[in-house]
């Protein structure tokens, strides 16, 4: 392990933390009150945390429908989430977003599209807007295997290869667009692997490993800030539930037999944890006290949720426009 | 609830158009996929494709292990490429064969616009007729449980607007059944967009195959005092409205024009030289779309008849918020059919 002790324990954290919320989603979702689809990124936490972990509080993120982690992972505040999901009042989105629109531009999260592929050229144009102000900011656009088999970023990689853009283009390959295999909609997967490394730096990393991912972020962001250009960074990973809403969709059956099985053995929130333990970097009693906190900090924020108001129709008709 | 929990269990009303001896009352999703069925056996030029329509929900039932009877090389999941993939299928069409695109949401057609409009609807024209274009797109108007603005665009009004483009809104099995083979059966690009909440009728629906031709409006209630035109999935609350306002004693019409395009200009006029009334109610936002251009209708070529100004129902000129307050807000309903038409009778 390459990163210091102590950055390897706090992105545990993070990590621990995005799963315990989606676990918390999961156990209360079938009370029906949080009423909006959710996309839940159990077993991808390593790639939200491993890429925001090499971002500053300004570098730019655009999320999309699996939108969770990728908030939280760039400092999104966890209140105004749930709420969100609770379509309060009080959310991110103020009750009209839902799970699948999440923002918080104070910390350069500036929003989540639910059209696959939408957010990819917003986060060229981001890093557009970087580069001629002259700020040594980044821009980075989080979708999937799905999204990559979009035009649209074939379009926005030709541009960004072009001008040299700061943008980082990660792909969140979890092997799934819905019930569908990657493997029947790309001929033997992305085509941006082995271009140039001038004309764009692409990386195929265990979106599992958080080190690997950071590795591979941090290498992107030195490159988008000296104004080199742009990075594709693959991260192989498993979308650990079913596509939308809580629980295992194994029962569907689209799965091969065992694949679900040889994914939990590679989970990235366990895995990283027993290898801080066997490091010694981490003991049983300090994960239990980090459990525990996140733990209380769920349960603060989702008392928050449901104690906030509901919109109401005076609400309706705000921000159609900015004033 | 969950738009993946709808199921067909409301009755719809008998409209008597099932004809010779009414059929069995058919779930929604199984009228379309019927229809489908029949048009891969009797026509060896239709392929079905889309993104899961080859899977365990199979376009909510609507294609639903299709690929097992006709196996994949016609019943087919696509790539994430709604843009290439319209052009794809108009490309297709134009070689001799018949595609049935089918797509989730409308919101997803915007990718497909230009190869739409750019394209498919305009070949026949642009070339005098010397290429044809037998194309179906099918989409399903997303509602409810935080569905939010990007799904759960009512879109008819874009397209209403492009010339070329024949467009279809069911709102019984029967009709989804038969617009959808007569889609599959018209030389031309023909957009089939349905509701998610039709999902949950059953009707009375033919088991052999039928058409409902394209530019047929259907009267779903006779009534003298006002003629109440609904699109979409509209046309069922304007039957509820119908017969909230039977019971203070107001006789409502309720035209269903099920194609927008060509659309039943006859049926809607007859209707107001009876009535002199006109509610229009559409699902979609107001400005610019289906429900003005219905009441261009009324004032360009009905003016005379007409007692009183037209009223339309639609959703405000506002994105779709996902909270669920904000969508009861938003969307209309029997509710406020009645209060257009008691305003038109009772001002
Ligand atoms: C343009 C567009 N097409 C289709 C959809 C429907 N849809 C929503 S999420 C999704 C799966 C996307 O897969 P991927 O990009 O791999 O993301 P994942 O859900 O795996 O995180 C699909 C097909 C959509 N929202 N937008
Ligand atoms: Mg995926």
């Amino acid at each position: 392990m390459s990163v210091a002790p102590a950055r390897l324990v706090e992105l545990y954290r993070q990590m621990l933390r995005i799963r315990s919320l989606q676990e918390r989603i999961e156990a209360e979702y079938h009370l029906d009150e949080m009423k909006t689809p959710v996309h839940l990124c159990i077993g991808q936490e390593a790639v939200a945390v491993g890429v925001c972990a090499a971002l500053r509080p300004d570098d730019y993120i655009m999320s999309n429908h699996r939108g969770h982690g990728h908030y939280l992972a760039k400092g999104g505040d966890l209140r105004a989430l749930v709420a969100e999901l609770f379509c309060r009042s009080t959310g991110c989105s103020q009750g009209r977003g839902g799970s699948m629109h999440l923002v918080d531009a104070r910390v350069g999260h500036l929003g989540s599209s639910s059209i696959v592929g939408g957010g990819i050229p917003l986060a060229t144009g981001l890093g557009l807007a970087c580069r001629m102000q002259g700020l040594d900011r980044v821009s980075v656009t989080f979708f999937g295997d799905g999204a990559a088999d979009e035009g649209v970023l074939y379009e926005s990689l030709n541009l960004a290869m072009l001008k040299k853009l700061p943008v980082i283009y990660v792909l969140e390959n979890n092997q799934y667009s819905v019930c569908s295999p990657v493997a029947s909609r790309q001929a033997g997967g992305s085509v941006f692997h082995g271009l140039e490394p001038q004309r764009l730096l692409s990386a195929k990393v265990d979106g599992n490993q958080v080190e690997e991912v950071l590795a591979a972020a941090e290498q992107a962001v030195a490159r988008a800030r000296s104004g080199e250009g742009p990075s594709f960074i693959e991260c192989l990973t498993y979308r650990m539930r079913g596509h939308a809403g809580a629980g295992s969709d194994a029962h569907l059956g689209y799965r091969p037999e065992g694949e679900i099985a040889r994914w939990e053995r590679r989970d990235p929130v366990v895995n990283l944890a027993e290898r801080l333990l066997a490091a010694g970097l981490l003991d049983r009693a300090t994960m239990a006290a980090m459990e525990e906190v996140i733990a209380a900090e769920l349960d603060e924020a989702f008392a928050f949720a449901k104690a906030s108001p509901l919109p109401g129709a005076e609400e309706l008709a705000l921000h159609l426009f900015s004033e | 609830m969950p738009w993946t929990k709808i199921r067909a269990e409301l009755d719809e009303p008998d409209y008597g158009h099932a004809g010779d001896g009414g059929g069995r009352r058919l779930d929604y999703a199984a009228a379309i996929r019927e229809a489908l069925d029949q048009a891969l056996s009797l026509d060896p030029r239709v392929f079905v494709m889309g993104q899961g329509v080859d899977d365990p929900a199979g376009m909510f039932g609507a294609t639903r292990d299709l690929h097992l009877k006709y196996g994949r090389e016609r019943v087919f999941d696509t790539p994430l490429a709604e843009t290439a993939l319209t052009g794809v299928a108009a490309g297709a069409a134009m070689g001799g064969l018949r595609p049935v695109y089918f797509h989730n949401r409308p919101d997803f057609l915007f990718l497909a616009m230009d190869q739409l409009v750019n394209h498919a609807a305009k070949w026949s024209y642009m070339f005098a007729g010397a290429v044809k274009v037998p194309l179906v797109l099918w989409a399903c108007i997303g509602r409810g449980w935080g569905s939010a603005a990007q799904h759960s665009q009512a879109l008819q009004g874009i397209f209403f607007h492009v010339p070329g483009l024949k467009l279809a809104m069911p709102s019984t099995a029967f009709d989804a059944k038969g617009l959808m083979l007569a889609a599959i059966a018209d030389d031309n690009p023909v957009l089939i967009i349905e509701h998610r909440l039709n999902f949950r009728q059953k009707g009375l629906t033919p088991e052999r195959p039928y058409t409902v031709p394209l530019g047929k409006g259907a009267v779903r209630r006779a009534g003298d005092d006002v003629t109440i035109v609904g699109i979409s999935q509209m046309a069922n609350e304007a039957y509820l409205a119908a017969e909230e306002l039977a019971r203070q004693g107001i006789q409502a019409e309720v035209l269903d024009p099920r194609s927008l395009r060509p659309l039943d200009e006859d049926l809607i006029l007859d209707s107001l030289a009876k009535t002199g009334r006109l509610v229009v109610a559409d699902s979609a936002w107001k400005t610019g779309g289906v429900s003005a251009e219905i009441a261009a209708l009324a004032a360009e070529k009905g003016l005379d008849l007409l007692k009183a100004p037209v009223r339309r129902v639609s959703c405000p000129d506002l994105p779709t918020p996902a909270g669920y307050t904000l969508e009861r807000a938003y969307y209309p309903g029997a509710a406020q059919i009645v209060a257009a038409v008691l305003e038109l009778l009772r001002p």
